[in-house]
């Protein structure tokens, strides 16, 4: 991951080193001390770590993430039957728990797909969603908060009225009328929901910005000649990412809560594709006959967002000791 | 203070203009033509369809069918809806009130559960009632809602027989002409026997589900806020003089510790109008949110386009005054 790459790098760059140097010591201050012979430095990847793992929950939600992420990377794998392919002998047949056989182990939907394939194809498509609109609006995100902090002037008032207005339109209704106007897939879900979180970024990588342009090294760096564009990516970027990192680990939890209520709504992805979202709304009419239906593909974006968001805090908690929430 | 209102009030209005340039982009670039929306597939003659562009402003610059919008809107003119053939701010404003209702019952709901929730994770620091607030409350944070609506109709409604499924009132039983358009008062006011706990049962469901969310966020806000302040001199202060634990927190404690509380209840009202959307489509409840998605299915982008516009008015608006409430009761920033 980025933030490791940027920690642990052998030969740091000037700006780089004071990330280590500051998250350095404030670990060493929480909890690293007693780990590590006195004196000694801990590496900066060791000291996230054992400030991240002092938080059960976040090692808990790690485990979950990689746990679900495996089984999206090795779906055709790990996954019984097709996603799509119809049992039609065994239309609503309950899970094992309920009466159901082991060939069906969550039982299946009411055209006799299997629930279990279905809901395991559904976790590529769900962290896949949630991974595609981080990626994108991180991006982005950089691009413009950095642009809107440098430059200064009309593309600054222009970037963040823009921002402003997305975030007063309420977020689904906004990712509504977005997809009713580009139709509703996949694709479009991604763009609606991008869009959606996108000032978030923007906002934190301006403000990140504008407080690191004021500090010494940033006019060091100016004074020794360095050009613009370097100034703004390898000078100060390096130095915004820590509360980057968080907010786009919860960003995913919300992307794939949101791309799911589009789902439901019928403005995500298309049937016959196994979207979590998509499958409560094919559900709907089964609530009294095949509760099992309802309750599954649910549970799975419950467990998925919790253990994101569990994930999210713990990495707030070590690389943002300033946003600690007690 | 009246400075920084008006410097307030004039930044939301290039947001305002913002919002009606985006909706009236996004309006011309939803597939399918206004005209053959009206007209079907059958064709239409040249000579008509060239009246029916200019009866619609159609042939006019792109810069003055804007400004045509601008004007409109600011006369209260939100389009016609293609499908009843009514102002779209006739049909919103007799919706709304159903909106409304539902969201002020989910906000009662989430405050009056979420702050006292808060104080006593704050004040139990670390104990067994912490460590539970915390998980319902992350649970409730990373809820899908609609999912969340469903089980509790599953569980609630279906299993139990509690609850009604659907719907604002027991409409086969009790028929009153709406006087205010919320239903508790109106039924009350309609003085038939049982209309009141009709329309409280049907309340229910839709205010746990929709509150769900800012309860969490509430809880969780209220929890680190009031650990913040707990940790001040002038905590330590009163109670070095002996007050009682009581009167230190909920004297003393609470009323600074509510300050960023009140700020993230008010910016709650987005995410309960977006709620409203998913809450009101489960429940078959008859407010702005089902209709905004009906419009979708049915084309109607009139009614999709002055709702949004109207919707957003209203977070804007109600920020807005958040902002200056938040001015109003921390003499920091009155006084910055």
């Amino acid at each position: 991951m980025a933030e490791e790459n940027a920690i642990d790098d052998p030969m740091p760059t000037a700006p780089e080193r004071l990330l280590v140097s500051e998250s350095g010591l404030s670990l060493s201050a929480a909890a690293v001390a007693e780990a590590e012979p006195v004196g000694a430095e801990p590496s900066p990847l060791r000291a996230f770590w054992s400030a991240f793992s002092e938080n059960r929950g976040a090692v808990l939600g790690l485990a979950v993430v990689v746990f679900i992420s495996l089984l999206a990377l090795f779906a055709p794998f790990v996954a019984p039957h097709s996603p799509i392919e119809q049992f039609r002998q065994s239309v609503l047949l309950p899970p094992v728990w309920a009466g159901g056989n082991w060939t069906f182990p969550f039982g299946t939907d009411a055209v006799g797909r299997d629930v279990l394939s279905r809901l395991i194809y559904g976790a590529r498509i769900s962290l896949g969603i949630g991974l595609s609109v981080m990626v994108v609006s991180v991006a982005l995100g950089i691009v413009l908060g950095l642009a809107s902090a440098f430059l200064r002037g009309l593309v600054e008032v222009v970037i963040m009225r823009v921002m402003d207005m997305v975030v007063a339109i309420p977020s689904l209704v906004l990712a509504i009328l977005i997809v009713a106007v580009l139709g509703p897939s996949l694709t479009n879900t991604i763009v609606a929901v991008t869009v959606v979180y996108l000032p978030r970024y923007v906002r934190l990588v301006r403000a990140a910005a504008l407080a690191e342009l004021s500090k010494e090294y940033v006019v060091a760096a100016q004074v020794a000649g360095v050009g613009r564009l370097r100034l703004m990516f390898v000078t100060v970027l390096p130095n915004c990412l820590a509360p980057l990192i968080v907010q786009a680990a919860l960003g995913i939890s919300d992307a794939i809560l949101e791309a799911a209520a589009l789902g439901f709504l019928g403005l995500g992805a298309q049937p016959p594709t196994p979207e979590w979202g998509a499958m409560l709304a094919d559900a709907r009419e089964f609530i009294r006959s095949a509760p099992w239906i309802v309750t599954l593909p649910g549970l799975a974006i419950l467990v998925t967002v919790v253990a994101i968001n569990l994930m999210g805090d713990g990495l707030r908690d070590a690389l943002d000791p300033k946003l600690r929430r007690s | 203070m009246l400075k920084l209102i008006l410097r307030r009030v004039a930044l939301t209005l290039p947001t305002f203009v913002a919002l009606m340039f985006v909706t009236f982009v996004a309006v011309r670039l939803v597939p399918g033509d206004p005209i053959e929306a009206r007209t079907g597939e059958r064709g239409i003659d040249p000579e008509r369809l060239a009246a029916l562009r200019h009866e619609l402003g159609l042939d006019q610059p792109v810069w003055k069918q804007f400004l045509d919008y601008v004007y409109a809107l600011l006369h209260g003119d939100f389009g016609v809806s293609i499908v009843t053939k009514t102002p779209v701010l006739h049909e919103f404003l007799i919706l709304f009130p159903a909106t409304l209702e539902l969201a002020l019952c989910a906000l009662v709901f989430a405050v009056v559960l979420g702050v006292p929730a808060g104080v006593l994770a704050a004040v139990k620091r670390g104990s067994v009632l912490d460590h539970s607030v915390m998980a319902v409350a992350l649970a409730g944070y990373s809820m899908p809602i609609f999912w969340w609506g469903l089980l509790l109709i599953m569980f609630m409604s279906e299993y139990l027989g509690l609850t009604p499924v659907s719907g604002r009132m027991d409409l086969i039983n009790y028929y009153f002409e709406p006087v205010t358009g919320f239903m508790l008062i109106d039924s009350l006011l309609s003085g038939e026997d049982g209309a009141f706990s009709a329309a409280v049962a049907h309340l229910i469901l839709p205010t746990i589900v929709l509150g769900t969310i800012p309860l969490a966020v509430i809880a969780r806000m209220t929890r680190s806020s009031m650990l913040e302040v707990l940790g001040e001199d002038y905590v330590r202060t009163a109670r070095a003089k002996g007050l009682s634990p009581l009167r230190v927190v909920g004297l003393h404690a609470l009323r600074n510790a509510l300050i960023p509380v009140v700020t993230v209840v008010g910016l709650q009202t987005g995410t309960l109008l977006a709620g409203a959307v998913l809450t009101e489509t489960i429940f078959a409840w008859p407010g702005v949110g089902k209709w905004l998605i009906e419009s979708i299915s049915r084309r109607d982008y009139p009614a999709l386009q002055g709702g949004i516009m109207l919707i957003s008015a209203i977070v804007i608006l109600v920020n807005l005054i958040v902002d200056m409430l938040y001015v109003a009761i921390n003499p920091r920033i009155r006084h910055g």
